[in-house]
Order: structure tokens, then sequence, then C-alpha cells
């Protein structure tokens, strides 16, 4: 009943200055608009970023050579900075906790076949991989282990290099030459789309590790291991997991530092969105700023306020206003402007997105949380900007306040 | 007297303000005592310590020294919470300049002290503001804000407002000093109506054609209580009002 009585004091207050409300609320208005605005493009970033690493794969883990630890420093003979086949058979046979693991021996490659040639990338891989990448086939068929134990060279080809090399055929039963090795084309995956750095995940060619190891990279060396699990909890024990298996593998002794680098997909999501971070930082410190000149705003038209009326707070003390009831009218009256000021703010900050939306193309996304931040940010500006003039307010003496002109 | 029965019961104020060499006495012991159903006028010219008098009788202020007993209450020496809501509750002030809110109507305005009650009573303010303003006279004017109200009327709405809390003091503080004769005759009948019905009344003028309204005058002079008599020829208000050439009513 009080409070709510406050609230229409407040409201009513505020409705017979309108513009001078208006204008004071200006500054919370701008701030809270622009960091909205700024949040929403900031979040829809994140959320294609996040949708892009997602696209990876699930639940995934990535072994990679060499510690990143080690800096520039040689770590001298006996210590050999490299992954192996080994290495991703001995993962594959001794743990107990993933799903799949397949090596990556990358080989760049220009194709020949069909229409033409094609520069791409030729991954071999083990019949795992498109499980761990959850990748399947548009057309065709994946290899199997039946083709990866025999050597035989087939290959499942990548939907931009289908387009480039066979744009109006199927390439399922075509030849394709890879340095001059002529293969099978089994299969065409699924379009996947970019990387969030733009890469092309469709501009590639899978072929069996057995053959892609003999037949074009001719060495033992393989860029990573990818693995996955089934459970996304089990990610950590698999990492520790992964890890002991490969020291064991490179026979490191206890104070050796890892020769090579696990990871997993959160990992990777926190550096792409380290990025974002500092970003949201920085708009974290605009906001305050403009929350502060805001603020302040408020502050100097609560105190014009308060002197304004130190009449009416001298009658209402006569006649029985305590000093918290002063207070707490003047109070609400500031918390009510700035969080009108939030909500207005809000509001621009959802229109300035849709627009930025509509102008660029980015996604942009306003979480409820955010609002409710927003919003509660400002009343929270309300209250400390306001309680000096009302505690102003509240301090007056009746007897002056009732004489004052 | 009966002690029982004195809503005012004040000895040996004083009030001093400024210290050291600089102090000034407004009051330098004043005694009085105001019997319940009572209408005093407390008279002095400026400077003689009406008003400090009238704002330690209002709990507006504090005596620097002496007793002062409200409604059988000690209210000396309690601190601004607890003056505050003696005020809501003893006592109902009608200020020279009205003191309304602007910009609110007569119904708000005088609904407003019941806002402040703390005693935790249901209590239905807006029929009770509405009796209230019946009772001075403005039923047909309760959606009215003061800007829209004559004098005389903008001062019945400040009597509804100290009246609504049933006070056990009405502290009038040249309720007439803005109004023409006219329209303070007026307000005297209500005063001396409200009286009749039992209210207590304090009414704080420098004129002596005013406090010729009140039955008993108190005299003030530098600070002290100077005489303190019955007034011999004590007018009443509605039959002067008869004798007054009707006011003209400015369009």
């Amino acid at each position: 009943m009080r409070t709510k009585r406050f609230v229409d004091i407040a409201v009513e207050s505020i409705l017979k200055n309108k513009m001078r409300s208006l204008l004071t609320m200006l500054g919370i208005i701008i701030g809270v608009g622009a960091v909205m605005m700024m949040v929403a493009v900031g979040q829809g970033a994140k959320s294609q970023i996040r949708a892009s690493i997602d696209n990876l794969g699930t639940n995934l883990i990535v072994v990679t050579p060499g510690s990143s630890s080690q800096g520039g420093v040689s770590r001298g003979a006996g210590s050999f900075n490299r992954l192996t086949v080994q290495d991703a058979e001995a993962i594959k046979r001794e743990s107990l906790l993933l799903s799949g693991v397949s090596p990556v021996i990358m080989a760049p490659t220009q194709a020949i076949g069909g229409q033409g040639n094609w520069r791409t990338v030729v991954l071999g891989v083990s019949t795992d991989y498109p499980m761990i990448r959850d990748w399947t086939v548009s057309s065709g068929r994946l290899f199997d282990s039946e083709d990866q134990s025999s050597m035989r060279k087939v290959a499942v080809i990548g939907a931009t290099v289908a387009k480039n090399l066979f744009p109006d055929q199927d390439p399922v039963g075509q030849d394709l030459r890879l340095r001059d090795v002529p293969f099978q084309i089994i299969g065409v995956l699924q379009a996947k789309g970019q990387t969030a750095n733009g890469n092309d995940q469709d501009d590639v060619v899978l072929a069996p590790f057995t053959t892609v190891q003999t037949r074009l990279a001719g060495h033992q060396f393989i860029g990573q291991i990818l693995a996955s699990t089934a459970l996304s909890s089990d990610i950590p024990a698999a990492e520790d997991e992964v890890r002991s298996i490969m020291r064991e593998q490179h026979k490191l002794a206890p104070y050796d530092g890892d020769d090579f680098t696990v990871r997993n997909q959160t990992d990777i999501m926190d550096a792409e969105a380290s990025t974002t971070d500092v970003m949201t930082l920085l708009l974290a410190a605009i906001a305050g700023i403009s929350l502060l000149v805001g603020g302040i705003g408020i502050m100097n038209i609560m105190l014009v306020s308060v002197t304004e009326r130190t009449r009416e707070i001298g009658i209402r003390m006569a006649i029985g206003a305590r000093g918290s009831d002063v207070l707490s009218q003047f109070l609400v009256e500031s918390i009510v402007l700035s969080v009108i000021g939030g909500a207005l703010g809000v509001g621009l900050g959802f229109a300035g997105a849709k627009t930025i939306a509509g102008l660029t193309g980015w996604s942009t996304a306003i979480a409820p949380a955010m609002v409710a931040l927003a919003i509660g940010f400002s009343a929270a500006v309300g209250i400390f900007f306001g309680f000096y003039p009302a505690r102003k307010a509240a301090q007056l003496n009746p007897i002056e306040a009732l004489r004052y002109e | 007297m009966d002690t029982r029965d004195l809503v005012i019961q004040a000895s040996g104020l004083k009030k001093i303000y400024g210290t050291g060499g600089s102090e000034v006495h407004a009051l330098r012991g004043v005694d009085l005592r105001v019997a319940r159903g009572e209408m005093v006028a407390i008279m002095g010219a400026s400077g003689s310590g009406k008003s400090t008098l009238m704002n330690i009788l209002g709990c507006l202020d504090q005596p620097t020294e002496g007793v002062y007993m409200l409604d059988g209450v000690r209210v000396d020496g309690l601190d601004r919470d607890e003056l505050a809501d003696i005020r809501n509750r003893e006592i109902g002030f009608v200020f020279q300049g009205f003191n309304l809110l602007a910009r609110t109507t007569a119904l708000d305005n005088v609904e407003l002290p019941l806002l402040y009650d703390r005693s935790g009573r249901k209590l239905d303010t807006k029929a009770m503001a509405r009796a209230t303003l019946e009772r001075v006279g403005l039923g047909d004017r309760m959606d009215h804000q003061p800007s829209e109200l004559s004098g005389g009327q903008q001062q019945r709405v400040a009597i509804a407002r100290a009246l609504i809390t049933n006070p056990a003091i009405i502290l009038a503080d040249e309720p007439t000093g803005n109004l023409d004769t006219h329209t303070s005759v007026e307000v005297l009948a209500l005063f001396q109506e409200l009286n009749r019905q039992g209210a207590t009344i304090l009414l704080v003028t420098h004129e002596p054609s005013i406090a010729a309204y009140a039955p008993r005058v108190v005299e003030m002079r530098d600070g002290l209580v100077v005489r303190d008599h019955a007034t011999q020829e004590l007018h009443d208000a509605t039959s002067d009002l008869q004798d007054l050439e009707p006011l003209e009513v400015a369009s």
C-alpha cells in the first residue's frame, strides 16, 4: 500500500514534468540502448561462432603435435615432436572412453577429374572420421574397414569439389586423379558450410589414411588425431586417458612435459570466443560510463527537484511524514525515472539491433536475461544516484522547509 | 482544572537560538495550560516568540528547556520520527499560506495525513476525506485543485486536512492572514463551529480583531506570556457574517 502510494506519487511527479523527465532519462536511454544494440550484435556473432564450432562434430577431442608450453626452446634429440599413425592406433586400441579415433593426414593436392582440375586437400582418415565429425554422404557410400585395410584407392569428395569438378553429373563411380594416382569416387559428402574462420569445410576429399599414407603423403607423420566420446560428461576423463596413452606411446619420463597437445571442443570454442569476450568487456566499460553519466543526470535533476519541492516536503513533514517517508518518496521517484529510462533504452536497443540486422545481414540476438540485467542495472543506478538527493530531502528541517519560498 | 483533561501542559519552556555571545532567547520561560475543548488565541507582535511557541507546541521544534506534555504524553526530548508520528496523530496544522499540495485535488490533499498513519489501522481514507470535506462545506469541490479554489475554499481544505486525523489540537497559525475580511469571518465561523463540536483550537494571530473570536486570549511579549485572560466581548462569527456586506464575487 505504502510502496504503491510512493510509486503513484513518483509517476505523477514525472508526468507533471514530461519534458524534463524525458531529458533526465535520456542519458540512461541512450546508454542502455547502445549497450543492448552492441550486445545483441555481439551475441549474434557469438552464436554464429558456436554453431560453426558445433558443426565440427560432437564431443570432439583433438590431439596435435607439440606442447603449447614448449615455446621456442629446442627439446633436443630423443624427444620426438610428431604424431604417428601408431599413436592413433594405440589410442584406438587402449582407450575405454572414446567412441571413435581417427588420424588426419593432410595432403594438399591438385585433383583432376570430370570437367577439369581443382586445388583441394585430401584428408587421410579412418572409418571413424565421419562419425566423429558428425558427417554423412548425400549420395554413394562412405569407405569401410575393408577399403581401409586393403588400401583401396577410393575417395569420398566434399560438396564443393563435386560442384566444381562434376557440375552436371553424379560424381559417384567416376574417376578422380590425385597426384597421378587414379581413385574411384564412391560417395559425395553432405554440405557442411564454412567454419568460423571462413574456411570451406566442403572443399575436401576423404580417403582411407592407409591409402593416403602410402600413395600420396609419403611420410609417417600425421597432422592431428581426432577422437570423440559418446557422452560429453566423459570428455575430461577421456582427455586424461588420451594424455596418458600418448605419454606412454612417446616414452616420456615423468619429468618430461607433454610433446603433444590435447584439446577439446570447449577449449577451441573458448579460444574463438575470447575475441568476443574482449569486445564484451569493452562494451561493459562503455555501458558503465554511459550509465554513470545518465546517473549523474538523474542526481542533478533530483537535487533540483528537492529544492523546488522544499515547501511540499515541509508540508508532508508537518502532517506527519517521517524522514524515511520522504526518503522513500524521492528514492522511488529516482528509481522509477531510471527504470523507465532503462525500459525505453531496451526498446531503442531492440529497434537498433533489428535495423543493424536488416542492413548488414548479421544475426542479432537479445537474451531475456540481458533485458532483465539492463533494467536491474538501471534501477541500481536510480538507487545509487537518487540516494543523496533523497537523503537531503529527508534531512530538511520542517520549519525551514515550510518557510521556503 | 482537572489535569487529565489538559491537552497542553507546558511549563518553563525556553528556546535559545545560537550560542555564546550571539544567543537569542526566543522563549524565556513560558507556562501554558489548555484544556480539552478550549479555543485559545495566542497574540503577540512579530518577535514576541509566538511563532517559536507555536513550533514547539506543534512538535515541529524542541524546547531548549522546559517540560511539554501533549495530551498527557511528554513530548520534549522525543526524536524526529517520534515527533513526526505525534504530529500525524495529535496535531492538525492550519497555515497562513494554506500550504496545500499544488496540482493535487482537494480530496487527495485532505487524505494525505492518513497516508502517513503508522497505527496499522485499516482506514477507508477516501471515504474519510470525503466526509471531512463535507464537514467543512466543500462537498462539491472535492476534485478541484488548489489553483481552482478561492482563498477561503483553500483554507477550508487545509482545515479539513487538519481535522481528518481527529487530532488532540488544531494549531492555526494566522489562518486569516491571506484572506479578506468577509472570508476571514467565514473561516472563523468554521473554527467556532468546530470548537462547539468539541475541537481544541489554538489560534495564533497578531490581530486583536481576530483574537476577539476566541474566548481566551494569551498575550505574549519578548518571549514571555504577559497576559492570559478571558475575552470580554466575545464575537460570534456567524452573527457577524450577517452584518457584513455580502461579498462581491469576482467572476
